[in-house]
C-alpha cells in the first residue's frame, strides 16, 4: 500500500514538472475520488489502482484525450443529470456532496489517467 | 412481452410521473418479465434468496452459514416470548388468526377498518397495546425482531399471495408505495429502483444490489455485519441513509406503503424467514 502511495506520489511529482498543477492537488484529487465519504467514484468506475472498483459506470481512463475541455468534465461531476436525467451517477456538486474546489482537484487527478 | 432496459424505464417512468396507472397485476407481470430477461438463469422461486439468487460467487458461503443459522437462538427466544402470557393473562396467540402460527404470508394487508396497510410488526405492537403492555422497539433487533422471526419461521414454505382489495384507499396505498420506490431522493439522488431494478446485479465496491422481487420473504434477517436481526423497515432505513436521505420513523406510512408495494411484487414466492445476509 505504501509502495503504491510512494509511486503515485513520485509520479505526480514528475508530472508536476510538466504541468501547471501542483502535485498536491493531484494527490488530494485521488484521495477525494477514492474516499467513500467524498467522491466515492470507485463505487461505480474502475480507476487506476483502486481496489474493489464498481462497474456501473465506464472505466475512467484516457481522460485528457476524451475530455479535452475541462468544463465538460466539471459539468459531468457537478450535475450529470443535465446530460441524462435518469443517470445513476449522483449530482455531487449540485447536491453539495463535494465542493467546486474538490471537483477541480479530482479533475487534476483524472487528467493523469 | 419483450422488454429492455430503456423501454422498461420509459414504461415505469410514465406510470409514475403521468399518473396513467397500470393495475398492480400488470405491474407485477412487468417486474416478473423484466427480471426474467435480466437473469435468465434464475428460477422465479429462487428470488426469495435475494442477492444469492443472482450472484453465484457469494452463494456457497451463504449456504454454509445457513447450515448453522446464526438466528436459531432468536427463533427460540421469539417462541418463548410469544408464548409468555401478558400481565392480564392473555397471549399473543389470541390476537392472531390460527393462533399466530403459519400466518406470516398474510402480512402486510390492507386493513379496511383502519384504512391503512397493516404490517406484522405493527400488529404485534397493537396486540400488546390492547393488552395493556408497552410497545416494543422496531429497531436494533431485540424482542420485536425475535417474535417476528419466530412467526416467520412457523410460516416457512407458505406462499405470499397479497390481494389488494377493491378499495380506493388500498389502491392509493399501493400507488404511493410504488411512487416512493421509483422516486430519486437524498443527497446522492437515488431511487430504490435505481439499485434494485435498473442496476440490479452491478458491483458497488463490495456490494451487489439484489432484485426487488424477493425482498420481503425472509425478514427479519440476521445481518452478519450488524451481528443481529434487522427488521424490514430498519433495512429500508439503512438504504435511505446510504443515499443520505433522512430515514422515516419505523412503521410510518411511507415504510408501510413501500412494504405493501414490494410485497405485491413478490407474490408467489415462499416465506423463508428469518434469513441471513451479509
Ligand atoms: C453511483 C454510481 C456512480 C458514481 C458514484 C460516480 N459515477 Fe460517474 N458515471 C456513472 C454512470 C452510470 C455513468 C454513465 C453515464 C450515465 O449513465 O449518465 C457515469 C459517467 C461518468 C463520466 C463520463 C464518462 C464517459 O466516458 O463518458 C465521468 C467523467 C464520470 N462519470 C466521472 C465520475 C467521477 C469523477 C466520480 C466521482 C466524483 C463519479 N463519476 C462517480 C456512475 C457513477
Ligand atoms: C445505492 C444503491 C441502493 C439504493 C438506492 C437502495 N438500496 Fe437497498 N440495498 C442496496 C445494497 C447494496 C443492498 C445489500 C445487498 C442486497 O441487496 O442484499 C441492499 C439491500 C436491500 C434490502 C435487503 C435485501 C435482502 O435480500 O435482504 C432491501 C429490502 C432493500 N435494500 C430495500 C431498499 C429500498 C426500499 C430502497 C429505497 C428506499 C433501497 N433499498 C435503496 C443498495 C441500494
Amino acid at each position: 500500500m505504501n509502495a503504491i502511495k510512494n509511486i503515485t506520489l513520485s509520479l505526480s511529482l514528475i508530472l508536476s514538472i510538466n504541468m501547471p498543477t501542483y502535485s498536491n492537488d493531484i494527490a488530494e484529487g485521488k484521495k477525494l475520488a477514492f474516499d467513500r465519504k467524498k467522491g466515492n467514484c470507485l463505487a461505480c468506475h474502475m480507476i487506476d489502482d483502486g481496489e474493489l472498483a464498481g462497474n456501473s459506470g465506464p472505466p475512467l481512463l484516457a481522460m485528457k484525450a476524451r475530455f479535452p475541455d475541462k468544463q465538460v468534465l466539471f459539468n459531468q461531476i457537478w450535475d450529470p443529470t443535465k446530460n441524462n436525467p435518469n443517470t445513476f451517477m449522483p449530482p455531487f456538486g449540485k447536491h453539495g456532496a463535494i465542493t467546486k474546489d474538490e471537483i477541480n482537484k479530482i479533475i487534476e487527478y483524472l487528467y493523469t489517467l | 412481452m419483450k422488454i429492455n432496459f430503456s423501454n422498461f424505464f420509459a414504461i415505469s417512468f410514465l406510470l409514475v410521473s403521468v399518473g396513467v396507472y397500470a393495475s398492480p397485476e400488470e405491474d407485477r407481470e412487468l417486474f416478473h418479465d423484466y427480471f426474467e430477461k435480466l437473469f435468465p438463469n434464475t428460477e422465479y422461486s429462487d428470488y426469495k434468496n435475494g442477492v444469492y439468487s443472482i450472484d453465484s460467487s457469494s452463494r456457497e458461503q451463504w449456504e454454509s452459514i445457513e447450515d448453522f443459522p446464526p438466528y436459531e437462538i432468536n427463533i427460540e427466544n421469539g417462541e418463548e416470548l410469544f408464548n409468555t402470557p401478558f400481565k392480564n393473562g392473555n397471549t399473543y396467540a389470541q390476537c392472531f388468526e390460527n393462533g399466530g402460527i403459519g400466518i406470516r404470508q398474510n402480512y402486510p394487508f390492507f386493513d379496511e377498518d383502519k384504512n391503512m396497510v397493516m404490517t406484522l410488526e405493527l400488529a404485534i405492537n397493537n396486540c400488546r397495546k390492547k393488552n395493556g403492555e408497552k410497545p416494543l422497539s422496531y429497531y436494533k433487533g431485540g424482542p420485536m425482531a425475535d417474535i417476528s422471526a419466530y412467526m416467520a419461521y412457523t410460516s416457512r414454505g407458505n406462499k405470499i399471495n397479497l390481494e389488494i382489495p377493491n378499495n380506493q384507499k388500498a389502491l392509493e396505498a399501493y400507488e404511493h408505495g410504488k411512487k416512493l420506490y421509483f422516486t430519486k431522493v437524498g443527497q446522492l439522488n437515488f431511487s430504490c429502483a435505481d439499485c434494485h431494478v435498473y442496476k440490479t446485479g452491478i458491483k458497488l465496491r463490495a456490494d451487489i444490489p439484489s432484485p426487488a422481487i424477493g425482498h420481503t420473504t425472509h425478514f427479519p434477517a440476521y445481518r452478519s455485519g450488524a451481528g443481529r436481526l434487522v427488521t424490514l423497515h430498519e433495512r429500508f432505513a439503512g438504504c435511505l441513509s446510504r443515499v443520505r436521505h433522512k430515514p422515516f420513523k419505523a412503521q410510518n406510512e411511507e415504510y408501510r406503503n413501500l412494504e405493501y408495494f414490494i410485497t405485491y411484487m413478490s407474490n408467489g414466492l415462499e416465506i423463508n424467514g428469518p434469513g441471513s445476509r451479509k
